[in-house]
């Protein structure tokens, strides 16, 4: 009795001894922490950690540490990855090495990992690292709040993580549909991490949406009117708007299965009236926004790179900038295109596919532009330009692809087919991947100091490319051989096993190259005393804003508020000497761990939940609540550099480099 | 910081807080939606129609539509830096908005007691998630209407005291514009 | 001190008595309307959706203070465009819900689920 109330359903058989895989997991987990935790002791490195990390608010440092939580999740992503694809090659005619409600949580925790852990960290990371450089502002609106994103994102993981080894994770598939996702189907714990994964992060997400598009609406530096702003800039407004009106509906609706869950409600169910298609509805009103959500920063960071290596303005920035904005209202009118099978009839669904066939076109307006801007420029063939062409010619086949399942009539035949599966993976890897370590690769020498080995990032580069194609180009032939998605195993007389195997291949060429990533991270650093960057602009190529800053920049960004007259403003002003400015006093905000509090407290009542343990619900919320409070009672939340300071600080960068 | 600076922080902080409330009105919508689609699912129980008490609905409305207007004169107190006349005015408004929860709550412990519960139906699931959050946002804005009390007599009617009440002020009318389609969706257009 | 403005203007005891007045008297013939029902359902839901809109337009000037002002118009133009997402929102569900239900109930019938 006193235990339910302590422990609520949690109990000891939560933990699934007697299972080698997540044991080995948990193991290898509980190594790595205690490796690094040991690390921390012995080179005496807590308060410093704390100091100047954790406590940050500096949106340099908040952008490393999503990227590191982007990069640990990846790993267990990939390995989801793998493991399904090592079944897969040898489940034909038996039952392979994962019963199916093992591999229906791997492949429900691969698709959430990969979206929500790893995607949208990345993305939040690379926009945090640059966009207030490229737009002349010392920080984001809301530094705090920044930081409370980024904990209240690893909170969501945690959670996720500690569902591997307490308890399950759902074995719904990474949207949870109903009924399936309802208790009376998924009696267990699983759904429940989903829901709180998802939501808590959600809230994170939500906040750094407005935060940016603040940011970047409010904070631009003299001069930089909206058309004079960096491609990567309109893109990041154009996704975090789609944050700010999408994120909402996937809060109320997981709430809404939440209540289902809890309290006994009948949104979804499939009795008493629910309905469970109005989820499916909901659910993708958010989905499809999310994927652009995911794809636009992409898009605007090889605008980036296309027009910093070819040596040239990127051509048609005006189009550029239309088509994000009709890319970002389009994109709440194709939802449907995700169940077009579900069965809303003809006329519904012929609104739909046209809808969706004619946002393609503001993309392929785009690939064009890249192309333009290729063409008779003097191309220095660095890695993240190979990421690039790679993507230029991937993301093309998968859109393609795309276009071809907004007909209706040609989806109803391959919906939840490996074809399905394998243009989205053709999208999110070839696009979003590609593009986000393309961005990674090229400000890498911005936020650090020194740059990535470019052989090693070539070698992984082409890894990626080429395992990419050996792993997906089967799975859309094995699409049209009528294998559906979510199989665990299959009939030896089906035949698709050589594809299979093949596709294996391929994910292993992938994971090669993301081992040498790891090594070039390795290697890069042993050698950052070669490698560094002295100069600021990294590449020699630089034409927007952050690369006018010292690599990596003074924790102020910039010792005078930079003043710009035309597009790619570093560019013009490489070409004529600037004038000395004076300094000014700078106003900056004042590290705080109230956002790791309200994360830990966050994860925490996630658990809780999860587990029904109801003291602890309560204990945590209105802890929140009470470090919320405590945080609006302290007034001391920033201070003024004087610029004296400045002045010295400068004089000591100078020197240094 | 100079007037010009704080001017344009505080431009940024309210446009990031509005933000923040158009995606609650998503958050809202989707309420909606749902209850749009699923206010005929009865599963043979009783539907909206039945225990509606139009003159309650309707006194419940005017309680939050004072409070919204009491709100507004605490604001205009706080522009002349009458200190007094301001936490006198959120008082008040706090009693208004107060007396709709009450008001609230009673209707849905009568529901509850009379074997009407969320459990009921999809119908009346979707009833009390969109009234009941609705009912939350507002019981929300008074806890945080009574922590301003408290922060004003401690600090005075400084900028960022002027601020923080902008923001609920904000808050409090999206609540009763939120109201306004509660009522007529739910309620007028339930009896039609 | 510098005032803190929403919207970019003072807030105003005329603007509060207009926007307390008007809504009570939208409210109150919405609530009449219902009551003596002299018109057809079809017409009634219209009356009610197009006084709550007026509602809503007369509250957002009074309480909110929108306006189209160089710094009015900051807000107005988010407000404008998620007022478009929600109708589209909203709309394209009831749309595909109402598709959904009537083409999928037989279907419902057979499998004893309700829709």
């Amino acid at each position: 009795m006193l235990q339910k109330i302590l422990f609520g359903n949690l109990t000891l058989q939560a933990i699934p001894f007697h299972n080698p895989i997540i044991m080995g997991a948990a193991l290898f987990m509980g190594v790595a922490s205690l490796l690094i935790v040991g690390a921390l002791f012995y080179y005496k490195k807590w308060a410093w950690l704390w100091r100047e990390w954790l406590c940050s608010v500096d949106h340099k440092k908040i952008g490393v540490m999503y990227i590191m939580l982007a990069f640990i999740m990846m790993t267990r992503g990939f390995i989801d990855a793998m493991m399904m694809r090592i079944q897969l090659a040898v489940a034909s005619g038996n039952a392979g090495y994962l019963p199916p409600e093992h591999y229906n949580q791997i492949f429900t925790a691969h698709g959430v990992i990969m979206i929500f852990f790893m995607a949208m960290p990345f993305m939040f990371g690379l926009i945090n690292i640059v966009l207030p450089l490229q737009i002349g502002a010392r920080d984001v609106a809301f530094p705090f709040l920044n930081s409370l994103s980024l904990w209240l994102s690893v909170a969501g993981a945690s959670l996720l993580n500690i569902s591997l080894v307490v308890g399950d994770f759902a074995a719904t598939g990474w949207l949870a549909y109903p009924p399936l996702s309802e208790m009376a189907y998924s009696p267990g714990v699983g759904v429940d991490y989903y829901i709180w994964a998802l939501q808590i992060s959600g809230v994170g997400t939500l906040l750094s949406g407005i935060n940016f598009v603040v940011t970047i609406l409010k904070m631009r530096c003299p001069g930089m009117t909206l058309m004079k702003m960096p491609i990567f800039a309109w893109t990041a407004l154009s996704s975090m708007i789609l944050v700010v009106l999408s994120f909402p509906v996937l809060t109320a609706t997981l709430a809404l299965l939440f209540l289902d869950r809890y309290f006994g409600m009948h949104f979804f169910t499939a009795d008493a009236g629910g309905n469970a298609m109005m989820y499916i509805n909901m659910i993708w009103i958010w989905g499809h926004p999310e994927v652009y959500i995911l794809i636009l920063p992409a898009f605007g960071i090889f605008s980036e790179v296309v027009a910093a290596f070819s040596k040239k303005y990127l051509f048609g920035y005006t189009s550029m900038v239309w088509a994000c904005a009709a890319i970002t209202l389009l994109s709440f009118i194709v939802w449907l295109h995700h169940f077009f099978t579900m069965g809303s009839g003809a006329n519904v669904n012929a609104f739909f596919g046209i809808a969706t066939m004619i946002i393609s076109i503001p993309t392929g307006v785009k690939v064009f532009n890249w192309l333009f801007t290729m063409y008779r420029g003097r191309i220095a063939f660095t890695t993240p330009m190979l990421w690039t062409m790679g993507f230029i010619s991937t993301f093309v086949i998968g859109g393609m692809t795309g276009v071809m399942m907004a007909v209706p009539a040609i989806d109803f035949q391959v919906h939840n087919s490996l074809f399905l599966i394998a243009h989205f993976h053709n999208v999110i890897i070839g696009g979003v991947v590609f593009g986000y370590l393309a961005g990674l690769t090229y400000w890498f020498p911005k936020i650090t100091g020194f740059s990535l080995h470019e052989r090693l990032g070539k070698y992984a580069a082409w890894c990626w490319i080429i395992g990419f194609y050996v792993a997906f180009l089967p799975v859309y032939a094995l699409g049209f051989m009528g294998m559906t998605r979510r199989l665990s195993h299959y009939d030896a007389s089906t035949g698709w096993q050589p594809l299979l195997i093949i596709a294996m291949i391929g994910v292993f060429i992938i994971g090669a190259g993301f081992v040498l990533q790891v090594c070039q991270l390795i290697y890069s650093f042993k050698h950052r005393e070669v490698l560094s960057d002295v100069t600021g602009d990294a590449w020699g190529c630089g034409r927007t804003l952050e690369w006018s800053t010292a690599s990596p920049p003074p924790f102020y960004n910039f010792a005078v508020t930079p003043e710009v007259h035309c597009i790619d403003a570093f560019w013009k002003m490489k070409q004529q000497p600037q004038l000395a400015k004076q300094y000014e006093d700078i106003h900056m905000p004042k590290n705080t761990s109230t956002g790791v509090w309200i994360g830990v407290l966050g994860g925490i009542f996630g658990f809780a939940f999860t587990w029904h343990i109801a003291w602890l619900v309560f204990a945590s919320f209105v802890g929140i609540i009470a470090v919320m409070i405590f945080r609006t009672l302290n007034l001391d939340t920033d201070y003024y550099l004087k610029a004296e300071e400045v002045a010295q600080l400068e004089t000591q960068y100078a020197e240094a480099s | 910081m100079t007037d010009h600076h704080q001017h344009e922080a505080d431009t940024r902080d309210l446009f990031g807080f509005w933000l923040y409330i158009l995606s609650d009105c998503i958050l809202f919508s989707v309420l909606f939606a749902c209850y749009a689609v699923l206010y005929k699912n009865t599963y043979g129980g009783i539907s909206v129609r039945d225990f509606t008490d139009l003159p309650y609905v309707f006194y419940e409305t005017m309680t939050l539509l004072a409070s919204s207007f009491t709100y507004g004169l605490a604001m205009i107190s706080l522009q002349k830096n009458k200190l007094r006349q301001v936490i006198f005015w959120l008082m008040v408004t706090f009693l208004f908005g107060f007396a709709f929860i009450n008001l609230e709550v009673k209707e849905f412990v009568h529901l509850y007691a009379a074997g009407h519960s969320w459990q009921g139906s999809a119908a009346l699931s979707a009833f009390f998630t969109l009234v009941g959050a609705h009912g939350l946002h507002v019981s929300i804005g008074l806890i945080w209407m009574a922590v301003l009390m408290h922060q004003l007599s401690r600090f005075g009617a400084t900028t960022f005291m002027k601020r923080r009440l902008t923001y609920l002020g904000i808050f409090w009318a999206f609540l009763d514009i939120i109201w306004i389609f509660v009522f007529t969706i739910v309620y007028l257009m339930g009896v039609v | 001190m510098s005032d803190v403005e929403f919207n970019g203007k003072q807030k105003t005891l005329k603007a509060y008595l207009a926007g307390f007045f008007a809504s009570l008297a939208l409210t109150a013939i919405a609530f009449a309307l219902v009551q003596l029902h002299f018109m057809t359902d079809g017409l009634l839901y219209l009356s009610l959706g197009v006084l709550a809109i007026l509602q809503l337009i007369v509250q957002s000037i009074c309480f909110l203070g929108l306006n189209q002002s160089a710094e009015g118009r900051w807000n107005l133009l988010p407000f404008l465009f998620t007022l478009l997402v929600i109708a589209i929102l909203a709309g394209g569900s009831m749309w595909i819900m109402y598709h959904l239900n009537q083409n999928m109930s037989a279907f419902a019938e057979m499998l004893k689920v309700t829709l």
